[in-house]
């Protein structure tokens, strides 16, 4: 099939950047989303002009790299999916497709489709851990986990930090980003120690970092690509609420 | 010359033991004063900065990725091996070390592999401690499964993801050191060189990916934990990013590569589906607890649906071949099973390269709901690549280059020939021989990582003064021009070719010549192309861009670049090693039944090869091989 691409192009992190339209002739239902554009960058390069930029590594949707908004939805139109993961099947001869990067003001744009979601990393560091020494802690089976917790907990440490969720997000909100980890580690015993502390740390730096608040509108768990429920957002602002009125400690 | 790996003496037992208490220790007040350098976030890298920077020590991370979380660790699906013997099913410290060095082939030292062992249930402690959700019973207690080469259920899993998770555990003590100020990191960042300063490790250069500058670091060791280099294949389950490009500049700066022939063919992988396909996807050996391998018997059977294919007419191959371990052989007889079934005309889809993985028994027998329990991300993972659905249908499956059990060579420290630098992980030689078992590697990273660098570092830094040679020294200068002027070597060709299309025609000569299956004529070939691709490439690149930007396609012609020297030394490791073993498959050396027969008696060494100049001949240093308490026989699991 013939696809014409309207994809952002963007100099440096100053440059205003604009869409610009690339043609991707004979494609193939079976080449992946990225494979696609692999070709198309193949192209520009034998014209002598500059390949389109953009993040992508493990190409099997788990490590979270790729970032692409596609036809204006986070990872395109598939259900719980990367972009990597997205093939042309999906799409049919004679369509236009918009690439754009993820749009947020705290993932400013490096290149084309590479943004910096450094902010992610520093709601992580802020508390996104369990603090035990390396070493000197109990055996495995010391203490015993419910299996429905350590499943509910499993369904949210699933996140692969892509950013999907602040992208499709017309509030650019990390709720979703940041509930998946309060709740990771605060259903777990091991992790409820530090829960109180945990959560108010990391929704301090959220906020910090500029990203919007929740107003429900769902969007972040329909772009999940690891299909993570917007019920741990309440379940974040339950253990907010409980933790805020012991004051900082 | 005969290099030594300083391994303990005495009763296997007690080797670790005796050896953490003979080291030196570094005051705790001291610490602070030493610099390290970890390139690599991954399960190893990961692991080490995080525990190296928790006792005191100043930690300097490097990671290409835009977050240490995304390293390639990540994708490991199926599970992580540990002696706990908590399903009381015969399992030991000793059966893990046992199963380790025959699953090997008989090619790794038995001291490291001892120690790997013993510490693999701290490895499991440890992560539950830091809130890895691994898979649980109804009463509460950690979950086993079983995995290819053992017959005991030894391996904990988090869904098909505890690659995932068991990274996000390290990273997560990554991420608090970093808010402790104990780890400075930074990602987007790639290692272009190794500084060595009189014979001693004492820093790397380094490119921003992000302005392009080229950058040097000292540090008072340097802490390689860089993964494996089977994208030297060009297709392969490992990540686009994932090269040789930092073991290897180490390895051009004196550093010995050792046993590179050893790769691994991962048995279970998603088949090519066409000359687009830019990498392949594994699907978990776990699949093979529960999934049966096989072929219809008749050649004219192969494109019939399955439904028409009643079972008398079918060959489970795994089953039939090897009775006692049944479809959980390990990886490299798997692999060469089903190479096998596919050349004898037997292979299934498209290009005939492919055999059926089938689920339907285990659906008979557990219903749909309990396979999807175990199994739900990879099955969805399956019907995303191939729009079939594996409730229904077999997987169709194919092996693909997946880990590298060669690497550079260490010491029972993890110190390479060159003082001061450490090597962890996939990018060392040291505990998979010629064949890794499946759980293994995920345990490997991580006992390097919290159990091993943390006590065999102070044994080295306690020995020097900290902070001695700084990037003041004319060597970081000299590193710094050098590193500058290879940029721009790619970028004056101005030749016809891309990189990629260089990468898949090296990855071409190598899967067809040094893969699967070997013999002098395909190695001799292999060794005739590469040099002869490699000066095309210095000739006929063509490369866009500039040096100081983003510049994808500039990364990976340095990666490109390092892959056409080092494929070649592959190749020469493999014809020298004359005989077969694990991975390393000579078709002159097998069984009248096509099983791999080793040379004990000329081949029971380490190969580690030095660097002496690109097209050069490289010296071949041995570090012969002692098997004290497993009995070197042929490895059978009929």
């Amino acid at each position: 099939m013939n696809l014409t691409l309207h994809v952002w192009r963007q100099k440096n992190r100053e440059d205003k950047g604009g869409l610009e339209q690339y043609e991707a002739k004979d494609v193939s239902p079976d080449m992946s989303f990225l494979e696609m554009l692999d070709i198309v960058n193949e192209d520009l390069i034998k014209q002598g002009r500059e390949p389109i930029v953009f993040d992508h590594d493990c190409r099997e949707g788990i490590c979270g790299t790729c970032s692409q908004m596609i036809n204006g939805i986070a990872h395109g139109p598939d259900a719980e999916i990367t972009a990597c993961q997205l093939h042309m099947r999906s799409f049919k001869d004679g369509d236009h497709i918009y690439i754009e990067p993820w749009r947020a003001r705290a993932f400013p744009v490096l290149k084309d489709l590479m943004v910096d979601r450094g902010a992610l990393e520093r709601i992580i560091q802020a508390y996104g851990y369990i603090s035990p020494h390396t070493g000197g802690v109990p055996d495995g089976n010391a203490i015993l986990v419910p299996k429905p917790k350590a499943d509910k907990s499993m369904d949210a440490a699933a996140c692969i930090g892509c950013g999907a969720c602040i992208a499709a997000c017309p509030n650019a909100s990390a709720m979703l980003f940041t509930a998946a980890k309060v709740s990771h580690l605060g259903l777990l015993p091991q992790g409820e120690i530090e829960a109180a502390r945990r959560v108010k740390a990391m929704v301090k730096a959220m906020d910090a970092e500029g990203f919007g608040n929740c107003t429900n509108h769902y969007e972040c768990e329909k772009a999940c690509p690891k299909g993570i429920k917007v019920t741990f957002i309440s379940r974040m602002n339950r253990e907010l609420m409980k933790a805020l009125p012991q004051g900082e400690r | 010359m005969i290099l030594d790996g300083k391994a303990p003496s005495g009763p296997i037992e007690n080797t670790w033991d005796k050896h953490r208490f003979e080291m030196k220790l570094v005051n705790p007040a001291n610490k602070r004063k030493y610099k390290v350098l970890v390139v690599g976030t991954g399960l190893a890298g990961g692991a080490a900065a995080a525990s190296l920077a928790e006792l005191g020590y100043n930690v300097e991370a490097f990671c290409y990725q835009d977050s240490a979380r995304r390293a390639h660790s990540i994708a490991a699906q199926g599970g992580i091996n540990a002696a706990k013997n908590y399903p009381n099913d015969g399992d030991s410290i000793f059966r893990l070390f046992y199963d380790t060095v025959k699953g090997g082939d008989f090619r790794a030292r038995e001291a490291d592999v001892w120690r790997l062992s013993q510490v693999s249930n701290n490895i499991i402690d440890q992560c539950v401690a830091q809130g890895v959700p691994f898979a649980r019973d109804y009463a509460g207690y950690l979950d086993n499964r079983s995995f290819g080469g053992a017959q005991v259920s030894r391996t904990f899993y988090a869904r098909g993801q505890t690659g995932q998770q068991l990274l996000l555990g390290a990273y997560q003590a990554y991420s608090r050191q970093i808010k402790a100020g104990g780890i400075k990191e930074y990602p987007r960042t790639e290692m272009l060189d190794l500084v060595v300063v009189d014979g001693v490790a004492k820093g790397i250069t380094v490119r921003d990916m992000v302005t392009g500058e080229i950058r040097s670091h000292w540090g008072d060791a340097v802490i390689l934990a860089t993964g494996g280099y089977v994208n030297v294949f060009y297709l392969s389950t490992n990540a686009m990013g994932c090269s040789v490009t930092a073991i290897w500049r180490a390895a051009k700066k004196g550093a010995y590569f050792a046993n590179p022939c050893y790769t691994q063919i991962h048995p279970t992988c998603i088949p090519q589906s066409g000359e687009h396909q830019s990498k392949l996807t594994l699907m978990s050996e776990s699949l093979r607890n529960d999934g049966r391998c096989w072929v219809p018997k008749r050649k004219e059977d192969v494109s019939k649906p399955v439904s028409q294919i009643p079972e008398e007419d079918r060959d489970y191959y795994l089953e039939r071949k090897y009775p006692s371990f049944g479809n959980l052989a390990p990886r490299d007889i798997a692999s060469r099973a089903a190479k096998e079934q596919c050349d004898d005309g037997r292979g299934v889809g498209p290009g005939a390269r492919g055999v059926y993985l089938d689920f339907a028994d285990s659906i008979n027998r557990l219903g749909q709901s309990t396979i999807a329990e175990r199994y739900g991300n990879l099955f969805q993972m399956y019907e995303k690549i191939t729009a079939e659905d594996a409730y229904e249908v077999p997987m169709r499956i194919y092996p693909a280059p997946h880990y590298s059990m060669g690497g550079l060579w260490v010491d029972y420290n993890l110190m390479s020939n060159l003082p001061g630098l450490f090597v962890l992980g996939e990018a060392n030689f040291s505990v998979h021989g010629a064949n890794r078992l499946g759980a293994s590697a995920l345990m490997q990273g991580l006992a390097d990582g919290y159990f091993v660098i943390p006590y065999t570092i102070a044994d080295y830094l306690a020995r020097i003064k900290p902070a001695a040679v700084t990037t003041e020294h004319p060597e970081f200068k000299k590193s710094l021009e050098e590193v500058g002027a290879q940029g721009n070597k790619y970028l004056s060709i101005k030749g016809k070719k891309t990189v990629t299309e260089f990468h898949r025609e090296l990855g071409k000569i190598m899967w067809e010549n040094v893969g699967m299956a070997r013999s002098e004529e395909s190695l001799k070939k292999a060794l005739k192309e590469i040099p002869k691709l490699r000066e095309e490439f210095w000739q006929n690149l063509r490369l866009p861009g500039g040096a100081s930007e983003v510049n994808q396609q500039l990364e990976n012609a340095g990666r490109v670049a390092d892959f056409l020297e080092f494929g070649e030394l592959l190749a020469k490791d493999a014809l020298e090693r004359n005989e077969s073993c694990g991975g390393h498959f000579r078709v002159e050396h097998q069984t009248e039944d096509g099983e791999a027969t080793r040379d004990d008696e000329n081949y029971t060494y380490v190969a580690a090869w030095e660097f002496k100049g690109v097209g050069k001949e490289p010296e071949l240093h041995k570090e012969p091989l002692k098997f004290e308490n497993v009995e070197l026989a042929v490895r059978s699991y009929k």
